[in-house]
């Protein structure tokens, strides 16, 4: 065990998935020379050469649709989209190319592509860099969709991704890149798709969140423990195909839910939880579902407005209260 | 000359031009200090595309620019108090504090808008213009835009439908050789990329981005043509980014030796250097105390106004309940 950034987690299964399969390349803008503005692919250039680093012209449309192609005809493509507020550009690529042919043409074709992203708010960056859009992604059959929290799960997610047989798209977060974290430095750890975690256990509320938002209903759990409060949160890890023993299991326990995405609350990911839990779980809830997301409006800007939108500990804590109340 | 501009309309480019490398400097200085948030994407050495641009447009002629637009915002005759106001997220700013430092919109000087999304201000720009041919107004849109932005797939499909149609814009391309951190060329196989143009039927040409007088009358050229319904024009205007691609980028890949001769090729400076031999080097220093006391008071104004409170967006809202 070393004790790793997240950053350098997801760089350590990016080199050794690289250096073991010749299949596997990445492309993306300013991922080689540069390293990536985020700093997940420095040195892979130098050590892999320009021809499996490719810095790419400013093309996400034609990008996501090579990579779908290029997985279905014997490679391994890991491609970048700077920011998940770019994703509606990679859609068609997504929905009616990888999502459809992997359907159609199954048993004829693969389509092993990762497509990571990172998504959301808190640090002023805007309308059009801080969008959580899992909901987008998530939304379409065949295709994997997973959104890790620590550097352990970054590493051996991101390694079973690359070697998926379906499209994943891996969804990363700007404030988890400088977080630290033990994580396995044997090449053989690798962490399965569509399994969560419980990242706290208790038995009076389950909360469920995913990516930096488990940060979030952490330091909730927290704030409800001061009130005597035993919150459970599962760290889902995947949000499609989701873990629904986990969900039951952790509701049967609790009889009560909190659901928390970072993006939109109207027909957002909170959404689907939510109709999920009623779904396969109603008996055993003892109130209503609560779901914490973002306001359905644009992300502003200003500090003060920007912090009034983003779901955060203080809401989850309150609608934890609310639903128990 | 055809289409230069006056004394006039050169020492209010030079103005202009002062003032938007003033307010890069300052905030500069301010996010090296941490009183900015986010990213800043200042325009130091490419002053002259967005503001002599600009000024070649009359003041009802729409204009969509990118990240890096602080030029643009100035050019088209922004004030800089609520320009400020807005990067320093307060109330007064031109979004009241919603939109930051590259989407800053204003409708009453038709710059709607600075767009984060690169490419996207290309189609913005033919949108527009396809209203004015539709309402037959005598309007010109005008897309500033980079050269990375130029390789988009949306980029080819604007400029082809108005080439097609013969739309009222000017594609104003602000070739500063990067993109985010790497060079044109590996961005594209073609160095020049204002041959597109005959691909689609326009006039393409290049300018010296850092030549007011060369882009001014590039623009003007091109919005003369717009309006006499002879369809749209690529100016690709070559200049330099000398800070870097924001103030959040870690550098290291412009070369001293790349940059140099672009310094000495400073467009402020060039424009203080023509203006000297008409009006005189003591105007011309003028000009710069005047706009120095300018974007000083801007900063004190906006920098003492206040924050805006949080209000739910209720036209964005999904539930209607009566
Ligand atoms: C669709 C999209 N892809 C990627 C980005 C990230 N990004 C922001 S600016 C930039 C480079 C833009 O280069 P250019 O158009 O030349 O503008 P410059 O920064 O040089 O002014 C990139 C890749 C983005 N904002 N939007
Ligand atoms: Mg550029």
């Amino acid at each position: 065990m070393a004790i790793m950034r997240y950053a350098e987690a997801l760089n350590a299964a990016l080199r050794e998935e690289m250096g073991r399969d010749p299949r596997v390349f990445m492309f993306g803008e300013d991922i080689g020379r540069y390293g990536g503005v985020f700093k997940v692919s420095r040195g892979l250039m130098d050590e892999f050469g320009e021809g499996r680093i490719r810095d790419t012209p400013i093309s996400e449309q034609a990008l996501t649709a090579m990579a779908v192609s290029a997985a279905m005809t014997g490679t391994r493509p890991i491609l970048e989209i700077m920011y998940a507020d770019f994703v509606p550009l990679c859609m068609d690529a997504l929905v009616n190319q990888a999502s459809v042919f992997g359907y159609l043409w199954e048993g004829q074709i693969e389509i092993p592509f990762v497509l990571r992203t990172q998504g959301g708010g808190g640090v002023g960056t805007g309308a059009q860099h801080a969008k959580s859009l899992d909901v987008f992604l998530a939304h379409i059959p065949g295709i994997k969709v997973v959104a890790p929290v620590t550097p352990a799960d970054a590493k051996g997610m991101l390694k079973a991704a690359i070697r998926d047989p379906q499209p994943v798209i891996f969804l990363e977060h700007k404030l988890l890149y400088n977080t630290r974290g033990e994580v396995a430095n044997e090449e053989d750890v690798l962490v399965p798709l569509g399994k969560a975690r419980v990242a706290i256990s208790g038995t009076d509320i389950s909360i469920f969140a995913s990516s930096k938002m488990v940060v979030e209903a952490e330091a909730a759990a927290k704030l409800l423990a001061k009130d005597g409060i035993g919150a459970e949160v599962i760290d889902l890890r995947t949000l499609r195909p989701l873990d629904l023993s986990a969900i039951k299991a952790s509701i049967a326990k609790t009889h009560h839910a909190v659901v928390v995405n970072e993006g939109w609350n109207f027909c957002g990911y909170v959404s689907e939880l939510s109709a999920t839990i009623m779904d396969h779980c109603f008996d055993d809830l003892d109130a209503p579902v609560s779901r914490v997301a973002m306001p359905d409006m644009p992300i502003p800007y200003s500090e003060p407005l920007e912090a009034a939108v983003i779901p955060n500990a203080s809401r989850i804590a309150e609608a934890a209260r609310r639903t128990l109340a | 000359m055809q289409n230069a501009p006056s004394i006039e309309e050169q020492m209010e480019i030079h103005r202009r031009m002062i003032l938007t490398r003033r307010l890069e400097e300052i905030l500069g200085g301010l996010a090296k200090d941490g009183k900015t948030r986010g990213p800043l994407h200042r325009c130091d050495g490419q002053e002259a595309v967005g503001v002599a641009g600009c000024m070649a447009l009359r003041a009802n002629d729409y204009v969509c620019t990118t990240h890096r637009g602080h030029h643009v915002y100035v050019g088209k005759g922004m004030d800089p108090r609520r320009i400020v106001a807005e990067i320093m997220g307060r109330e007064t700013g031109y979004c009241r504090g919603r939109g930051g430092h590259m989407l800053l919109g204003d409708a009453s000087t038709g710059m709607i808008g600075g767009n984060a999304i690169v490419g996207a201000g290309i189609p913005a720009a033919a949108g527009m213009a396809l209203s004015i041919q539709v309402m037959k107004e005598d309007r010109v849109a005008m897309a500033v835009f980079g050269d990375g932005a130029a390789q988009t797939g949306i980029a080819h499909e604007a400029m082809n439908m108005a080439g097609l149609w013969k739309l009222p814009v000017i594609f104003l391309l602000e070739n500063n050789q990067y993109g985010l951190t790497v060079r044109q060329e590996v961005q594209s196989p073609v160095e020049d990329l204002f041959i597109r143009a005959a691909g689609y039927g326009m006039p393409g040409l290049k300018v010296d981005g850092n030549d007011v007088v060369a882009v001014y009358q590039a623009v003007a050229e091109a919005a003369a043509r717009a309006r006499r319904n002879d369809g749209p024009t690529l100016i690709e205007a070559k200049t330099y980014r000398m800070q870097g691609f924001s103030t959040s980028d870690m550098g290291g890949y412009q070369s001293e030796a790349e940059m140099a001769p672009w310094r000495d090729r400073d467009p402020i400076r060039l424009s203080a250097e023509t203006l000297s031999k008409s009006i005189g080097s003591e105007a011309v220093a003028e000009i710069a105390e005047a706009a120095e006391v300018e974007i000083q008071a801007a900063f004190a104004l906006a920098l003492a106004d206040p924050f805006p409170v949080f209000e739910f967006h209720r036209p964005s809202g999904a539930y209607t309940e009566v």
